[in-house]
């Protein structure tokens, strides 16, 4: 359980990081808060050549309010983004997913982009970009480009990121008004993965339903007027599996139950 | 900062406990290693080593994290805050006089890690309901108490600091 050895480079700048990725291409990893990559490298999961810390580049620390949505710098740590005053206010949906991230030992010091570059299908804050519709900025030294969340989640621990890129920044929509947001989750104990993870995003007109924990990366369903049926069909759809913690019919059974509660919720809201 | 090479080792400097140490690690090196055979600090103890027991739980900068999940390299410059600086020489602090008083101990491997989360906890939160304190420990893993010896010490320094 000790790391493969590996170089380690504590960027300055985006520019050094960009730099050295454009380099080392797939055998460089990035690392933030490290609370997933430190277990994968422990593990040997994970076996870089080097590891490029972008914790004290300046500016990627920010959470900032921008064209109606909050800018979630790569190096804000989940527990600072959960402290933010404004968050509740700005955006419901984030304030109640946030206390299902791990622990307040891991929000202490993991990121919210670490968390979506890792796209684990039952990570809570993958879950929420897709369900607001947010996006994300992804850095290189050819450029910039913002991929949107349902772009950017391309399947199990996959995304659209390329070897020279990192994620500067994550953009959660701000709340709109006559909107309700909810969320919900069921995990065998608080701060573990989650079994089924839902968040709901509701109008007076409709409704979007996203899943995480049961596909390979969380599913977004807009309902115009949800039903049982409706949520069952998407349940079926989701192609759940059986593993150690529950079976795909117990997921099945999670997405219809906790979908039906977590969507009354937000409409509750609207 | 120049790349540090993964064959050599590249001196880490960081203040434990009110102290400044520097010790040299590889890049690979993880933060609980360094403590404990770097600096001599075994109070912090390694348990699973990916992040899931909370028995290496240290503060770093002041808020309680795994220090299995972090790399020494990526301490440097830090404020660490391990078991070792809870008490005076010769004198438990309250949190630790609750946990003797309470059996909230058999084995004690869980315990240091515990300890630094509550320490934090009971600071930022003096007045705890038992549904929160639980939650906050989830983040631990204990396999001989059944938690609640721990629970009732949590509860009963925090009662005990608040009146102090």
């Amino acid at each position: 359980m000790k790391p493969a050895p590996f170089d380690y480079l504590r960027a300055e700048t985006l520019a050094e990081a960009n730099a050295a990725l454009a380099t080392e291409g797939s055998d460089a990893a990035v690392i933030a808060g490290g609370q997933s990559l430190v277990p994968l490298l422990s593990m040997r999961m994970a076996r870089p050549k080097l590891v490029v810390d972008i914790m004290r580049i300046a500016g990627l620390g920010d959470i900032a309010v921008q064209d109606d949505a909050i800018r979630v710098g790569a190096a804000v740590r989940q527990a600072a983004l959960l402290a933010w005053p404004e968050l509740g206010a700005r955006q419901p949906l984030l304030a109640q997913a946030l206390p299902w991230v791990g622990h307040w030992q891991t929000r202490a010091r993991g990121t919210v982009c670490g968390s979506l570059a890792l796209a684990d299908p039952s990570a809570e804050l993958p879950l929420c970009l897709l369900a607001l519709g947010g996006s994300v900025v992804l850095s290189s030294a050819s450029g910039r480009r913002s991929v949107a969340a349902d772009d950017f989640f391309t399947g199990l621990m996959s995304t659209a990121r390329r070897d020279d890129e990192l994620i500067e920044a994550a953009s959660f929509p701000c709340r709109r008004a006559g909107t309700g947001y909810a969320f919900g989750e069921f995990a065998r104990r608080h701060g573990d993965f989650a079994i089924v993870a839902c968040a709901a995003v509701a109008t007076g007109k409709s409704v979007r339903l996203a899943v995480g924990g049961v596909a390979d990366r969380p599913a977004l369903r807009e309902f115009d007027e949800p039903s049982d049926d409706g949520l069952d069909a998407f349940a079926a759809e989701l192609e759940a599996r059986d593993d150690l913690h529950a079976t795909a019919d117990y997921r099945r059974q999670l997405v219809r139950r906790l979908g039906r509660k977590t969507i009354e919720e937000a409409r509750c809201r609207v | 900062m120049p790349r540090l090479s993964a064959d050599a080792r590249h001196t880490v400097r960081l203040a434990v406990n009110g102290r400044a140490h520097a010790a040299e690690a590889e890049p690979r090196m993880l933060l609980t290693d360094f403590l404990r055979q770097k600096l001599g600090l075994t109070g912090t103890h390694v348990g699973c080593e990916h992040g899931v027991c909370g028995a290496c739980t240290v503060q770093i900068d002041g808020a309680p994290a795994r220090a299995c999940l972090t790399l020494a390299v990526q301490a440097d410059g830090t404020a660490i805050r391990t078991v070792e600086g809870l008490s005076e020489p010769g004198r438990l602090s309250v949190l630790q006089e609750a946990f003797r008083r309470h059996h909230a101990l058999q084995c004690g491997f869980c315990t240091p890690g515990i300890l630094m989360s509550l320490d934090w906890y009971l600071r930022q939160v003096p007045d705890p309901d038992e549904a929160a304190l639980r939650e906050f420990l989830s983040g631990h893993l204990c396999r001989c108490t059944g938690y609640v010896p721990i629970v009732a010490a949590a509860l009963d320094a925090a009662k005990r600091l608040r009146d102090a």
